[in-house]
């Protein structure tokens, strides 16, 4: 249960001890960006027809505020993936994410109770996939979404291993 | 009997003596009166669903039909209560507690002794009057089925000890003989106090206000009989459990010490016996109520993950309350109000007035946060139950430089360090994160005497 092995306290941290963050591939703001435009689509579409239909055309200008919310959406989604963040350190995971409400969360590796790699269907046409890491307090919300598979399972597999090493237990 | 023991003699390696502590034993005779309520149950909840279709049935029955009807449905209600008593075995063995139950779709509960939280003895009234016991034990992740209702009161006392004993990690082969470890008395609450301190809690004053207020404003707007009923019979249930039933339940509540654990024994009609073994406690809550503060008194509450019991002591002078906390939380010391720091002026504007309530302090043992202006809460966690930290901050805490500092514990409670400086949060995220890991080293192990004897347990 020895924690801290000094082969390892160089790993996630640089020379002044500060962690050294991992931002995620670009690939989950591309997955959230067309799950936007295709859902911005569908709105438009149904806001163009059913006010035409039941009120008359005038009102189809209604059409012009999903385009206008995906605008908006288009650059937030930027800015939230941005936030999120990742470090490993020698003792502990580090997740950093939000923009306005921000939120930074530190697993030790003793504290993991499990490690889950998830992958839904969307998530897998574009090639990613979510850790996840539970602890015992229900709490804990240790969630790096959007990662390459390899990087997921490389991530697991060395989260699951320190937490061997260091499990410690309720 | 004979034929299951055969087998498992069989299966199992070890040597076992043919009638000692690991043979599997039977549940108190007289849990099939227990549960032969259940048919009865199902069909009173049958009638209670259909109030007329009851009544139309009720008017066709003779005496004859209803004699018949017993006739079958007592006979039933006791097979089913006899074979479900007689297919629900349980037995003890070194690392575990086995419970077989089920009649039809069998179910065996395996207990690991060494993640037993806590164990409970209950003694309903009518128990109380037949002289049985319901032994609970909290393990995380098991469910209610798993408690043993009932056994003889002298057999679950001894069978509490004896699991204690093996938690705690004593050799097997004396495990079965320790018996009831002694217990001293640390604190009893009179029911004087207890009354008293029900009295001065704005709660209970409210349900009674409530209780009579809702009802007669119901009555002058609509002078329906049934409608003021309808409330105002809930109301004042529930305004007698928060104040009666609570007197009740907590009477002489009583705290003793013992190596197995802390004893707790409480209740006026149903006698309730508790163990909080030592190690186990993931937070402690200091309750101040404002009327209660002039007399100095405090409420304890605890978590234990996978227990259900969460008050310590129902009302107690502060002192005494921080010496049995010292009992829960080895090497402990309550951090007093001065010690708490308070939240940087500046966090007025993101909550005002509530701000001043809000403290903290970080010592090497503990992690303790206050909150509460009226009602202070000031919840502690040792540094080697947190299971992670978390620092949050919204748009209007950014604008004044705070944020709020999360600690999770193993009980599914928070507890949140409000309104720190942004500096000092960042800091404690890092320290906290720290101290968490290295905290454990020095904890107990979860079997917690299997290095040392009874006798020497402080």
């Amino acid at each position: 249960m020895e924690t801290g092995s000094p082969q390892e306290a160089g790993t996630g941290t640089a020379a002044g001890g500060r962690p050294v963050w991992t931002g995620l591939p670009p690939g989950l703001l591309r997955m959230r960006r067309m799950l936007l435009v295709v859902w911005a689509g569908l709105l438009t579409a149904a806001s163009v027809v059913l006010p035409w239909w039941l009120a008359g055309p005038a009102w189809a200008v209604f059409a012009l505020l999903p385009p206008a919310l995906a605008a908006w959406g288009w650059v937030m989604l930027e800015r939230n993936w941005r936030s999120w963040r990742y470090a490993e350190r020698a003792d502990d995971l580090l997740i950093s994410r939000g923009v306005l409400w921000r939120e930074q969360t530190v697993v030790p590796y003793g504290r993991m109770q499990l490690v889950e790699v998830t992958s839904g269907p969307v998530e897998r046409y574009f090639g990613l996939a979510g850790v996840q890491v539970h602890t015992a307090a229900a709490a804990t919300d240790a969630t790096i979404p959007g990662l390459h598979p390899a990087e997921a399972e490389r991530l697991r597999d060395r989260l699951t291993e320190l937490g061997e090493a260091r499990s410690a237990g309720l | 009997m004979t034929a299951p023991r055969a087998a498992r003699a069989a299966r199992e390696p070890v040597p076992r003596e043919p009638d000692g502590g690991t043979a599997e034993r039977r549940l108190h005779p007289v849990t099939p009166f227990r549960r032969a309520w259940a048919p009865v149950a199902v069909l009173a909840g049958w009638a209670g669903h259909d109030l007329d279709g009851t009544q139309r049935q009720l008017s066709r029955l003779t005496p004859t039909t209803l004699l018949a009807g017993l006739a079958v449905l007592l006979p039933a209600a006791a097979l089913y209560g006899f074979l479900t008593w007689w297919f629900t075995r349980f037995a003890v063995t070194e690392a575990e507690l086995r419970i077989r139950t089920g009649l039809l779709f069998r179910r065996t509960a395996h207990i690991r002794l060494e993640r037993v939280q806590a164990i409970d003895v209950t003694q309903p009234l009518l128990a109380r009057i037949a002289g049985v016991a319901k032994l609970r034990i909290d393990v995380i992740g098991t469910d209610k089925k798993d408690e043993l209702a009932f056994l003889g009161a002298g057999e679950a006392r001894a069978l509490r000890a004896e699991l204690l004993a093996r938690a705690a990690g004593l050799a097997p082969e004396t495990a079965h003989e320790v018996g009831e470890a002694p217990a001293t008395r640390l604190l009893r609450v009179p029911p004087g106090v207890l009354a008293a301190s029900l009295l001065l809690t704005g709660a209970t004053w409210g349900m009674l206000a409530a209780a009579v207020a809702v009802p007669v404003l119901l009555w002058t707007a609509t002078h329906n009989l049934w409608t003021v009923l309808a409330t105002a019979l809930p109301l004042a249930g529930a305004a007698g459990a928060r104040s009666v039933g609570r007197f009740v339940a907590d009477y002489d509540w009583t705290v003793a010490r013992s190596p197995d654990g802390l004893r707790l024994d409480h209740g006026l009609l149903d006698r309730a016996h508790e163990t909080v073994p030592p190690g186990r406690v993931q937070t402690v809550r200091i309750v101040e109520p404002l009327l209660w503060r002039a007399r100095g008194w405090v409420r304890v509450e605890l978590d234990v993950a996978g227990s259900s019991n969460s008050v310590l002591l129902p009302v107690a002078p502060r002192e005494a309350a921080e010496s049995v906390i010292a009992r829960v939380l080895p090497g402990v010391a309550v951090p007093s109000g001065a010690a708490l720091s308070r939240p940087p002026r500046r966090a007025g504007w993101c909550r005002p007035l509530w701000w001043r309530g809000h403290g903290l302090a970080v010592t090497d043992a503990v992690f303790a946060a206050r909150h509460g202006l009226l009602r202070r809460t000031l919840a502690l966690v040792p540094h080697a139950k947190v299971q992670s930290v978390r620092l949050t901050q919204g748009p209007w805490q950014r604008a004044r430089r705070v944020a709020d500092v999360r600690v999770d514990t193993g009980a599914n409670k928070t507890v949140t360090a409000r309104l720190r400086d942004a500096g000092e949060a960042a800091e404690l995220l890092r320290a906290q994160a720290e101290r968490s890991r290295t905290g454990r080293r020095d904890a107990r192990p979860d079997r917690w005497m299997a290095s040392r004897g009874l006798a020497d347990r402080p």
